[in-house]
């Protein structure tokens, strides 16, 4: 337990380094600040709706845009400048890298993502329960970070803007099957079965439940599935990091 | 409460699925005396042989060359010596660790110098030595005296909270140097440490590394610089296709090649080598400038010959060397054979 405890401070050590050098990245910025803005500006302007009906969309999006923006980046960065190798040669598990990876990932989306809530809750909008939602915004968060770092293991690619690009080809999709512009309960049935094989469904729909009362599936359902995509990315990326990983080096 | 209790829970329950537990059984490969020990390891590439069944051991406290051309198998090995990439076969043991079974306590043992230079551009120097210090469970105090003193000795002290990006590549050399010594490691690899620097970068660092040797680390060089090899290695090792050619002492490398020794000699007029072609003591009489190399391996029946041809020919004699073979020549023949280093 000991040596799993020193991993865990190591992979915080990776996350600290990768706060300090990626968070300011170009890519990074736009796909985890400016996108995300301009995409809940124009979501929200022009809309005869009250603020209170779009907030899970848009703390949905939100959430999803901005703790998916530095995963896939990290790794192809590292490739590259060969520092992938230096820190591999250091006493660290792979997935000690991938953890780091995904707890940097997971802290850039839990900050960002605060805003809206923080915004909502200055304009006098109260959830049913805050402790709940806010549980549920870290696990999304750990969710869709972990999302991200899977996002980077393959094509085992050296080039940062062409693992963001294969990322937004998997995100955008992922944003227009979740409820987050229509609820799912008001999606065709095919529309629903889609939507549940997304995770940003369930998170969105807690948020709704959690904002609204109303939801399509129930809320420990959507906490459990939640849950369980986390554990699923997660294994998935370290086991597919794994198997690219010679690659990476040649 | 319960909520609190329950994302404490949530949040351990996902670490322990991303995470392993570790052996840390200590396993000595040959013997206590080696720092490192490989037994038939083998790696392959799709349909290419990189490492090939190759075995040799390393002292403790010894500087051991490590040989060849490119793609002979050196980074392959470097990389499975220190954990970065698994063996298809075989067994290697770094500090008494099995690297295989063992990886992170074989490597919580060593200091890494990677070829290509590879500390992070974005952060300063001591922002570098902090992070590794910290990857190795360096302890904040030690970790602020070895980083200090490190980087006194190697001259970065003034400028360790520069950004690396700024740095040259002599320094940006030093730094990883630095970064590898700063766990104070049993066992340093060094992957082509001096490629590419200027004279008086890479003597400066073949003096550490002679330096760190002689306070009692086991250094595993990998180099396609002879002389730096023959000046710094107590043995080397010679790779050619994934197999060991050679391994010794390159005194003994260079005496098991003695057929390449040979005699530069100088007459005051100039001579034809084909003149030289008949004796069969000769192997070989090439021009070298104003001078005739002679390869042989019998040099005193060759001297004896010169002689009489100088007066035969009504020469004089302006010089002689008898050469012993360089290790370049040993290298040469190893990779190459014999016509090789003697065209």
């Amino acid at each position: 337990m000991s040596t799993l405890t020193e991993q865990f401070k190591r992979s915080l050590v990776i996350a600290k380094k990768n706060i300090k050098i990626y968070y300011l990245k170009g890519p990074v910025i736009i796909f985890g600040l400016v996108f995300p803005l301009f995409l809940a500006l124009a979501y929200i302007i022009g809309r005869n709706v009250p603020l209170k009906e779009v907030l899970p969309g848009l703390i949905g999006m939100t959430t999803f845009f901005t703790a998916t923006s530095v995963g896939p980046s990290i790794v192809p960065w590292e490739t590259r400048s060969k520092t992938l190798e230096r820190l591999l040669c250091c006493p660290v598990a792979l997935w000690t890298i991938i953890v780091g990876d995904m707890l940097s990932s997971f802290l850039f989306g839990l900050i960002i993502s605060v805003i809206p809530l923080a915004l909502t809750l200055t304009l006098g909008i109260q959830p049913l329960n805050f402790m709940l939602l806010f549980l549920g915004l870290i696990i999304a968060n750990l969710c869709f970070a972990a999302l991200s770092v899977l996002l980077s293991a393959y094509p085992p690619t050296d080039v940062p803007a062409t693992s963001m690009m294969l990322s937004s080809l998997v995100k955008f999709p992922l944003v227009f099957i979740s409820g987050v512009f229509i609820p799912i309960e008001q999606l065709p049935p095919l529309g629903t079965a889609i939507a549940s094989i997304s995770p940003l469904t369930y998170f969105t729909d807690m948020v709704r439940q959690l904002f609204l009362s109303r939801g399509f599936y129930p809320l420990a359902l959507d906490f459990t599935a939640v849950i369980a995509f986390t554990m699923a990315f997660a294994l998935a990326a370290i086991k597919l990091h794994e198997k690219t990983l010679t690659k990476r080096l040649s | 409460m319960k909520n609190k209790i329950t994302a404490i829970a949530i949040l351990a329950l996902l670490f322990l699925t991303v995470s392993f537990s570790a052996k840390t059984e200590k396993t000595y490969g040959w013997d206590v005396e080696h720092a490192i020990a490989v037994q038939e390891l083998t790696k392959h590439y799709e349909d290419v042989t990189a490492v090939d069944h190759i075995s040799f051991g390393v002292k403790k406290g010894e500087i051991f060359g490590f040989l060849g051309p490119n793609g002979a198998g050196k980074t392959t090995t470097i990389r499975i010596l220190t954990g970065l990439i698994k063996p298809d076969g075989g067994k290697a043991f770094v500090a008494g660790y099995d690297v295989l079974k063992n990886p992170i306590e074989a490597k919580q043992r060593v200091g890494v110098v990677p070829e290509v230079s590879n500390a992070y551009v974005d952060l300063t120097a001591w922002e570098n030595l902090a992070l590794i210090g910290k990857l190795y469970g360096v302890p904040t105090q030690k970790l602020r005296e070895n980083a200090t003193s490190l980087l006194k000795e190697f001259g970065l002290y003034e400028v360790k909270d520069k950004l690396v990006r700024a740095f040259s590549k002599g320094m940006k050399q030093r730094l990883l140097l630095c970064m590898a010594l700063v766990n104070d490691p049993e066992v340093l690899f060094l992957d082509e440490p001096t490629s590419g620097l200027d004279v008086e970068s890479a003597r400066l660092l073949r003096e550490k590394i002679t330096r760190y040797n002689r306070d009692g680390k086991t250094v595993f060089l990998s180099t396609h610089n002879m002389e730096e090899a023959n000046q710094l290695c107590h043995r080397i090792a010679i790779i050619n296709h994934g197999r060991i050619a050679a391994i010794d002492t390159p005194e003994n490398l260079r005496a098991q090649s003695m057929e390449l020794q040979y005699i530069e000699v100088a007459f005051n007029k100039t001579v034809n080598p084909q003149d030289f072609s008949g004796n069969p003591s000769i192997t070989k009489a090439v021009p070298a400038g104003n001078k005739v190399r002679i390869y042989t391996a019998d040099p005193s029946t060759v001297i004896a010959f010169l002689v009489e041809y100088a007066k035969k020919n009504n020469l004089r004699i302006l010089s002689l060397n008898t050469m012993m073979p360089s290790l370049e020549d040993v290298f040469l023949k190893l990779i190459r054979g014999k016509e090789a280093v003697i065209q």
